[in-house]
């Protein structure tokens, strides 16, 4: 009998998976399902630029079902729950679909209700966020229409999506207001939980170099208890106050809703705990994760997701084959950072490893943790490569999935596994 | 490294103030621990909070983020601020004598 494979969400992750597996297996040897609520696939890369008018809602959307191999089969509804005991979804319509392995690929949710007056007062009229297409087309119009005063940009608290997104916006925001001639009369201030500009030590020390040369005021430890929209001001657990004419909020984040709803299958956040180097989830040996919907200490970014697919689905064939799973993922992570006057830096890092100077994948590559006009040039061809080779499942010429250690330079400084 | 001495026990704690080996706390070390963390009396309202730290490191390995003890603890993130000022997460890890909650990247 046919091996039956549900994959639930059809996102990065989700798509790359379904595509991989339905090449390795023929439709005698293996059913695939993918299920999403909705059939519009965001481009997640391209809402940093919206803001700006550097792209538009509509470039960075396509059909999920299209991303999607013939032999695939793409069900659309919202999941009610899964029963991890007896291998079966219900999908919010009511049906039920039994699998023996279950993918999931369900991403993190955006949850801005869980801050106090987030939502409220002011919310998508002077407080935004760019983590969604609504968020960033509102955030648009309200950047064109600005004229001078503060601009605040603030991480409620990790984890989010792309954690260096906050950062690019700040940079972008520098020369947006300068294009216009107003950066005199405009202050940027960004204001994050960490007790730096990044998370790891090198290169939140050129992070905050750059923020500090571009005049962008860094505020540290600060746990967003509220925000005030129609006081305009952050209020922080401790007391403290950040006030703002406009205010850029990455709100908190979770897992996708159903798994809260699903007994032993996430965790207090609904992320699901999962082995970081096999992939496979704690809650069944027959429950797979890939992507931000897994709690392993990996930056919730697609590069991730990328690195993640090659492991994920030789893993799922050995556990179809009754074999071992290897431990493949490195926590494996690159991102290229939008720096503003079309130049970007670019980062590359694993599980043990920080981002270091030097040059990727090797000695003669982009420039690592320097800014670029390559880089930046890397980061606009990222979208082809997107839709036309990760979502389809195959490998980007000379880039493993293995973090590459030729090309880079160990600093004095730099320290082993991070905390 | 530095070796300090707690209820007359020498403890090995990292750069930061972390337990290196949370095997060597005792419950007797925690009122020193959070004198000099600027707790100076621990409520049962505190000790709820460093057995949950523990409890939590003991089973999965990491201590929990303030959202989380927020979510999980039975105390609410507000009221973790008002037991621990410095931030909840560092100063009951460092009281209940495990590593510094791995943040999230």
């Amino acid at each position: 009998m046919a091996h039956r494979i549900v994959i639930l969400g059809a996102g990065t992750g989700g798509t790359l998976t379904a595509n991989r597996l339905r090449r390795l297996y023929s439709a005698e040897e293996a059913t695939i399902t993918v299920v999403d609520r909705d059939d519009r696939h965001v481009y997640q890369p391209g809402l940093l630029f919206v803001p700006f008018g550097l792209t538009h809602s509509e470039d960075i959307v396509r059909p999920r079902g299209r991303q999607l191999r013939a032999g695939v089969d793409y069900r659309r509804s919202a999941v009610g729950s899964v029963d991890i005991a007896a291998n079966r979804v219900t999908l919010a319509d009511g049906d039920t679909l039994d699998y023996d392995v279950l993918v999931v690929a369900t991403g993190a949710v955006l949850v801005p209700e869980e801050t106090e007056g987030l939502t409220g007062p002011g919310w998508m009229e002077r407080v935004f966020t760019f983590y969604s297409p609504e968020g960033a087309a509102a955030l648009e119009a309200a950047l064109a229409g600005f004229d001078g005063g503060r601009v605040v940009v603030n991480i409620v608290d990790m984890p989010i999506k792309c954690p260096v997104a906050p950062l690019e916006f700040c940079f972008l925001a520098d020369w947006y207001f300068r294009e216009r001639g107003i950066r005199g009369q405009v202050d940027l201030v960004y204001v994050t939980p960490l007790d730096g500009a990044f998370t790891k030590p090198v290169s939140s020390r050129a992070l905050a170099g750059m923020l500090a040369e571009k005049g962008v005021e860094l505020v540290t430890e600060f746990n967003t208890g509220e925000v005030d929209g129609a006081g305009g001001r952050l209020v922080a657990y401790d007391g403290r106050e950040v006030p703002f004419d406009l205010a850029v909020v990455v709100p908190l984040h979770g897992g996708a809703p159903y798994v809260g709803r699903s007994p032993g299958l996430g965790d207090e956040l609904n992320f699901v705990p999962t082995d970081e180097r096999t992939l496979q989830s704690k809650a069944a040996p027959n429950v797979f994760v890939i992507g931000d919907a897994a709690n392993v200490p990996a930056s919730k970014a697609g590069s991730v997701t990328h690195f993640e697919g090659e492991t994920l689905v030789g893993n799922i064939a050995r556990f179809l084959a009754g074999e071992p799973l290897e431990p493949g993922f490195d926590g494996h992570a690159n991102c290229f950072i939008e720096t503003g006057f079309h130049k970007a830096l670019l980062i590359d890092f694993n599980y043990e490893t920080e981002p270091l100077p030097g040059h990727y994948p090797g000695p003669v590559g982009l420039p690592l943790l320097k800014e670029s006009r390559l880089n930046h040039l890397g980061k606009l061809m990222f979208q082809w490569f997107y839709w036309h080779t990760l979502l389809p499942g195959r490998d980007i010429p000379g880039i493993g999935a293995g973090m590459p250690v030729a090309g880079k330079t160990p600093t004095a400084t730099s320290e082993g596994a991070p905390q | 490294m530095t070796i300090a001495t707690f209820a007359t026990t020498d403890v090995e704690l990292n750069d930061e103030g972390f337990f290196v080996h949370p095997e060597q706390w005792t419950e007797e070390m925690a009122p020193e621990l959070a004198r000099r963390e600027g707790v100076d009396d621990l409520s049962e309202a505190h000790w709820t909070v460093i057995r949950f730290m523990r409890e939590e490191y003991l089973t999965k390995g990491s201590g929990p983020t303030v959202r989380v003890l927020g979510k999980a603890s039975g105390v609410s993130v507000k009221e973790l601020y008002q037991l621990f000022p410095k931030g909840p997460a560092k100063v009951a890890a460092k009281i209940a004598g495990i590593p510094k909650p791995r943040g999230c990247i």
